[in-house]
């Protein structure tokens, strides 16, 4: 049970680290929004930040992209870490005229070939000229996902990758990530206030509210009282589901999830 | 051959199209329509400042526009008052303010109405060099702000996240709204400014698949709406501000007017 109260997880990573935050501290207006933090992501791994609406888990990423000051603590960021970032909330109104191609050519320049190769590796090549506001759920988030990929990150890090998206699609889209952290050995950081399938496709998860309530594998932390405390009867579910699948890889003693490399475990097809 | 007075009217009055142009898109895109409007509003304020420091109008115009709209964002950090609340005070105070310091200023005497909703006809070739002047250094610096302003409208986070210095670009273009409401004012009038911003813009929309179509739209619309409103200006001897916006009102209704194949987006 080591895996679950040590928040940064018991074994060793399973590659270099790529970011690491120690006792953040957040706050807006005197309102502690996050306290005593420690986290890492390291490359090949996939981290799930899981908490309920309001626990902070927009605010640890916002920090950790160096966007939020904190109060206390510190962030260490690999030198010259490149990051992909998807937002939480991104929405293009109709009225500005966007193409997707031109919405992942906004920042950095890239050509068209490159554009197009980002895009069909997310499965949606065929949007290229689509207006960017028309996109379903889905395909937005794909979109918003081969633009973090065309900057050839180090860690992506994903708020909410899902949001929008329906149940089967989900589950697609968390397999596509895993495909990408495996194909390009970056680190992701994801953040979700889902349970069942994401927990499913993660090696380590950190249970937020406004501190660490717990942190570790998957199948550690959904039986962890903290983790049940907060998420009632919906944790149930997300143990039976995860349980489904624990089949599928190896853990050591420890709970760490061995060969992430190769033995990932894959997204449920419920 | 058109008289003297005609000619500087629609050469000021294109100009100021021109250069509204790009930066009414991107108020139209940043939902700050009522933000511009503020801004103008309070350029009476700025008149009455210049005429009180013995500075231009021009100039005491951009400084107070400004300054409100840095008073505005600052204001922006508290959570009390929502921010739709906050431009009616601003707007409205601001305007008020600006016509209580004008009257009380007994020994000026100036064409208020003329502030208020332009005088075009009365451009003079001066005006004429200051529209074009500061409408190149907007169009300028308009093109250099381009794509990181575009992206920060888009996200703003996003943006801050590969490096744009965000909040730099946003003061800029807050800097180039105060010179094109500067500019502007003798020729639509403060109260008409904002129409000449996003009317225009509004139009183009539909005709655009890309954000440099979009400006490049909204720039012609503007440019037919100043020659078709002082047309009618002199035709049937209308105000030309009020009579420019309308025509630009009625570009706008024709835009909506479906006609063959839509450019959708």
């Amino acid at each position: 049970m080591n895996a679950v109260t040590d928040p940064s997880g018991d074994a060793g990573p399973p590659g270099e680290r790529l970011i690491a935050a120690e006792g953040l501290e957040v706050a807006f207006g005197g309102r502690r929004v996050l306290e005593h933090v420690d986290i890492t992501v390291s490359a090949g791994e996939i981290v799930t930040v899981i908490g309920p609406n309001g626990s902070g888990k927009s605010t640890l990423v916002r920090t950790l992209l160096g966007l939020q000051p904190l109060s206390a603590g510190h962030v260490w960021r690999k030198p010259g870490l490149t990051i992909g970032y998807v937002p939480q909330k991104l929405q293009v109104d109709a009225i500005m005229p966007l193409t997707v191609t031109r919405f992942l050519t906004l920042t950095g320049r890239h050509d068209r070939a490159t554009v197009e190769r980002a895009l069909a590796e997310t499965g949606v090549g065929h949007l290229a000229d689509a207006q960017f506001h028309v996109l379903s759920g889905g395909e937005h988030q794909r979109v918003l996902l081969a633009r973090a990929l065309l900057r050839s990150p180090d860690l992506l890090v994903l708020d909410e990758p899902v949001q929008g998206v329906d149940f089967t699609g989900e589950a697609a889209l968390y397999e596509l990530i895993g495909v990408i952290a495996r194909r390009h050995r970056c680190g992701i950081l994801m953040v979700s206030h889902d349970l069942h399938v994401v927990m499913a496709a993660t090696d380590r998860v950190v249970c937020l509210n406004h501190h660490i309530c717990c942190a570790g594998t998957p199948e550690a932390v959904t039986h962890h009282p903290e983790y049940r405390r907060l998420f009632g009867a919906r944790a149930a579910g997300a143990l039976a589901l995860y349980s489904h699948h624990h089949d599928h890889h190896h853990h050591t003693v420890s709970g760490a999830v061995v060969t992430p490399e190769t033995n990932r475990p894959e997204p449920p097809h419920a | 051959m058109p008289e003297d007075f005609l000619v500087r009217a629609a050469l000021a009055g294109i100009g100021v199209a021109l250069a509204a142009a790009p930066l009414g898109c991107f108020i139209v895109w940043r939902r700050m329509a009522y933000f511009g409007d503020t801004m103008a509003h309070s350029a009476l304020l700025g008149v009455a400042l210049g005429f009180l420091l013995g500075l231009a109008p021009t100039v005491g115009v951009i400084l107070v526009t400004t300054g409100i709209a840095i008073l505005l964002i600052l204001l922006q950090q508290q959570r009390r008052l929502a921010t739709d609340t906050l431009l009616g005070i601003l707007s409205h105070s601001a305007l008020s303010t600006g016509l209580v310091a004008l009257s009380l200023m007994a020994w000026l005497r100036i064409d208020l109405m003329g502030y208020l909703f332009g005088d075009i006809l009365a451009v003079t070739a001066l005006d004429l060099y200051l529209v074009y002047g500061g409408g190149a250094l907007v169009l300028a610096t308009m093109a250099a702000i381009w794509r990181p302003l575009l992206a920060a409208t888009v996200h703003e986070d996003l943006a801050r996240a590969e490096g744009v210095p965000t909040l730099i670009v946003r003061l800029v273009f807050m800097l180039l709204v105060a010179l094109v409401i500067a500019i502007a004012m003798k020729i639509v009038g403060i109260l008409l400014i904002t129409a000449l911003l996003i009317i225009p813009a509004a139009a183009a929309r539909r005709f655009a698949r890309t954000p440099e179509q979009m400006a490049v739209m909204a720039a012609l619309i503007g440019a037919v709406a100043v020659l078709l409103g002082l047309g009618g200006s002199f035709g049937f001897d209308t105000p030309s501000g009020p009579s420019v916006v309308v025509a630009a009102m009625l570009l706008f209704v024709l835009s909506l007017v479906p006609i063959g194949r839509r450019i959708d987006g």
